[in-house]
């Protein structure tokens, strides 16, 4: 791999504390890295910076030099430099580290600068903390314990505005809560590519709004609740359902399309209440596409499978896995696996096909990818496929071979990883010739012709990684435990494996990625342990010459290969 | 361990007699029996009870009928032996109260959980939850002993509000903006 450029680094003292920091590194995150918060409501790092909030003012200086010889000018009293403060506070989101650059956060002008603003704020502010969303991850809550007064001196009558705003089908706006910060207005404009959003009004009339005849309506409206500091955005799905300090916190990856978007999920004792972006500056920075925190709702689907069944009988799961192995006896399988599947399941399904010596199909899904955060490719995981072995080229939307080994009766059992194999173009007639064996999460034409029914887990509900268009492997984590009746896809697998005569192999992920390790030179140094929270990248070019459907995103561009094929 | 052998101070002649002892104790009979009862016939008779006791946890509306509980669930998050579970949800716009928005679906205190510690009553930021002078709690099965929202409202009643902070607000709404 090639190393990026070492970043040109500038030395900066913040309180006392020298820096380097590279080039371009704004006051604030400088700050963050030396340890010192500095309060902001509209500065946020993947935006651009206007500077309206006012809080993140801080004392700065140079390092004094003569004007006529340029030699620096020394305190006596210290024997140092002496440092030239600006008499007025400045921002610090809107300026750069420059070498020499001296800050002061912690003086009492710093500190009055922060009670004034927060004053302000807080004049017209609502109490509605609650009864607000936002409480518990509020800026504004926040601040007002470090630098808020307490008390109100404002007698006047307080600003009344519009409290339940519908901006578009899933953000609520609170006007009344809104610091008119403009973050909002900035993503939709910027990142979103949709400008609907803006002020009206003057002083304490300014109003959020969309522009006359539009809608908040585009598929990544839901970042701007997430990147509002205070309340006043609101997820429609999410609002007055728990508070946010009751939810537990999961890593996961959003399965939506190859893109892997790094996301966590929030969870209460079993039940899911929302997912939100997580921040990855090589994927998704701290977005994530509004489609992607409804899939939740899958856990509690009305068509989960929940039973193992035999000829649709109720069954247990060994011998739903002994009807199975005597279908194996009788050869000629064919297995279909899922670029849904994780990378530890489309191994051990390798593994299923490489004990049957039976050929491995997979199912493509194919939309328009929407250049930012969801991509042409459906799938979360199609290079997980290719690097663990399991197909060696890229698949195709319909199981026409297969359609075509089961018409000419080379076929006599398939196995089906969470794929409905009449979705993907076998025809109940074909479904009917055939025994199958189907593993899956929902019910289906599959699951309805399937001989042996085996009930798996979601995504929530289970661990494992995924590998993105970037063949960067994510890993996630288990949110809530796995639905009555349903089984561990690895476990089920294992079994498979074992009961198809391939011994046994682990079904406990990190002792499985050890054979993982073993057998896959791709992922030979890795454990599911040390994979770090923002992914590893694998080296691609074994397959650079394939034509991935990826168009470009946010973080990745299509090798020349794809290009060609998107091109054309 | 060591064993200290301790030995018993014999009874003394009057002690042996029983005689002290037993004219010592009917002297406090007869003087207990000119003095008025000290105890009461419960349950006929109950006990006044003193001004601040923390009995069974309750929920109170305001003098309007308003219920003053906005599910924030901050009793739920600071109740030690978690008893209090609380189920969010949004009060409509048209409703009477819609300018409060938020009220809870389903308010649920198992009382075989309670320790009767008044923090839900300490933390409550809209003084929605009391604990009044109630003090028997009783019931045959465990799902009895849990007291519903309905129940809570039965057992809390209305209590005199200070501060008015909804009528308030909605005074502001209607009025609108001053300048």
């Amino acid at each position: 791999m090639i190393a990026p450029p070492k970043p040109e680094l500038v030395t900066v003292n913040i309180d006392g504390k020298e820096i380097a920091v590279p080039k371009g590194t704004n006051v604030i995150e400088a700050a963050r890295l030396v340890g010192v918060d500095v309060p902001h409501y509209c500065y946020h790092p993947k935006l651009a910076i206007v500077g309206n909030c006012r809080m993140c003012l801080v004392e700065m200086g140079m390092p004094a030099v003569d004007p006529a010889t340029k030699a620096p000018v020394i305190d006596p009293a210290t024997g140092k430099q002496k440092i030239n403060w600006i008499p007025r506070p400045q921002i610090g989101c809107g300026t750069n580290a420059a070498p020499g650059l001296h800050i002061r956060t912690n003086t009492p002008m710093v500190k009055d600068c922060r009670e004034g603003v927060m004053e302000f704020l807080l004049i017209n502010h609502p109490l509605d903390c609650p009864i607000c969303d936002q409480a518990g991850e509020c800026k504004l809550q926040e601040q007002a314990t470090g630098y808020g007064r307490g008390y109100s001196r404002f007698i006047e009558q307080k600003n009344v505005k519009p409290k339940r705003t519908q901006l578009g089908p899933r953000v609520t706006l609170d006007d009344e809560r809104c610091v008119l910060c403009s973050r909002c207005i900035r993503f939709s404009r910027d990142i979103a590519k949709d400008d609907v959003l803006g002020f009206i009004d003057r002083g304490s009339h300014s109003t959020l709004t969309c522009y006359p005849g539009k809608k908040l309506e585009n598929n990544y409206s839901l970042n701007t609740v997430d990147i509002c500091p205070v309340g006043a955005l609101t997820s429609t799905d999410f609002r007055f359902k728990m508070r946010v300090w009751f939810l537990k916190q999961t890593n996961s990856i959003d399965t939506e399309s190859s893109v892997g978007a790094n996301t966590v999920v929030w969870s209460r004792e079993g039940a899911i209440y929302r997912i939100t972006p997580r921040r990855n500056d090589e994927v998704n920075d701290t977005w994530m596409a509004d489609t992607g925190r409804v899939l939740y709702k899958q856990v509690k689907a009305d068509n989960r499978l929940t039973s193992v069944k035999i000829n649709g009988a109720d069954s247990g799961l060994d011998i739903a896995v002994n009807a199975a192995a005597e279908l194996f006896k009788a050869g000629s399988v064919a297995i279909v696996g899922s670029g849904r599947s994780s990378v530890e399941e489309q191994f051990l399904t390798r593994k299923l096909a490489t004990t049957l010596k039976a050929p491995a199909h997979l199912v493509s899904r194919v939309g328009e990818g929407d250049r930012l955060l969801i991509s042409a490719d459906r799938n979360p995981n199609v290079r997980g496929a290719l690097v663990t072995g399991l197909i060696a080229a890229l698949p195709s939307a319909q199981l026409t071979e297969l359609a075509a080994q089961i018409d000419a009766g080379k076929v006599k059992t398939v196995v089906s990883v969470g794929e409905d194999l009449a979705a993907a173009g076998l025809s109940a007639a074909q479904l009917a010739k055939v025994a199958i064996v189907y593993l899956g999460t929902y019910a289906n034409e599959t699951s309805a012709a399937a001989r042996v029914v085996l009930p798996t887990l979601t995504v929530f509900e289970k661990g494992g990684t995924f590998v993105n268009q970037q063949f960067r492997v994510q890993k996630f984590l288990k949110a809530v435990p796995g639905a009555e009746g349903a089984t561990d896809d690895l476990v089920v697998l294992a079994k498979l494996v074992a009961a198809a005569g391939g011994g046994s192999v682990p079904s406990e992920i990190n002792t499985l990625w050890k054979t993982i390790a073993a057998e896959v030179p791709a992922l030979g140094t890795m454990t599911f342990a040390n994979l770090p929270e923002t992914g590893l990248l694998l080296d691609a070019t074994p397959w650079s010459a394939l034509p991935f459907a990826e168009g470009e995103t946010l973080h990745y561009k299509p090798t020349k290969a794809a290009q060609l094929v998107v091109g054309s | 361990m060591a064993v200290i052998p301790v030995s018993r101070k014999p009874l003394s002649f009057a002690e042996r007699t029983y005689i002290p002892q037993i004219l010592g104790g009917l002297k406090i009979t007869f003087k207990r029996m000119l003095k008025p009862a000290e105890t009461m016939e419960y349950p006929e008779q109950r006990p006044e009870i003193p001004k601040h006791y923390r009995g069974v946890p309750t929920l109170v509306k305001d003098p309007n009928g308003r219920e003053k509980c906005v599910s924030c669930q901050l009793c739920e998050f600071v109740c030690p032996p978690k008893a209090i579970r609380i189920t969010p949800g949004e009060i409509p716009l048209d409703a009477p109260t819609g300018h409060v928005e938020k009220a809870p679906q389903a308010f649920d205190i198992d009382m075989l959980r309670c320790i009767y510690c008044g923090l839900c009553q300490e933390v409550c930021p809209e003084e929605a939850i009391f604990l009044q002078n109630q003090y028997s709690m009783t019931g045959y099965t465990r799902a009895e002993m849990v007291n519903h929202k309905d129940r809570l409202y039965e057992l809390g009643g209305t209590l005199p509000d200070q501060h008015h902070k909804w009528d308030k607000k909605k005074a502001a709404e209607e009025h609108g903006n001053a300048h």
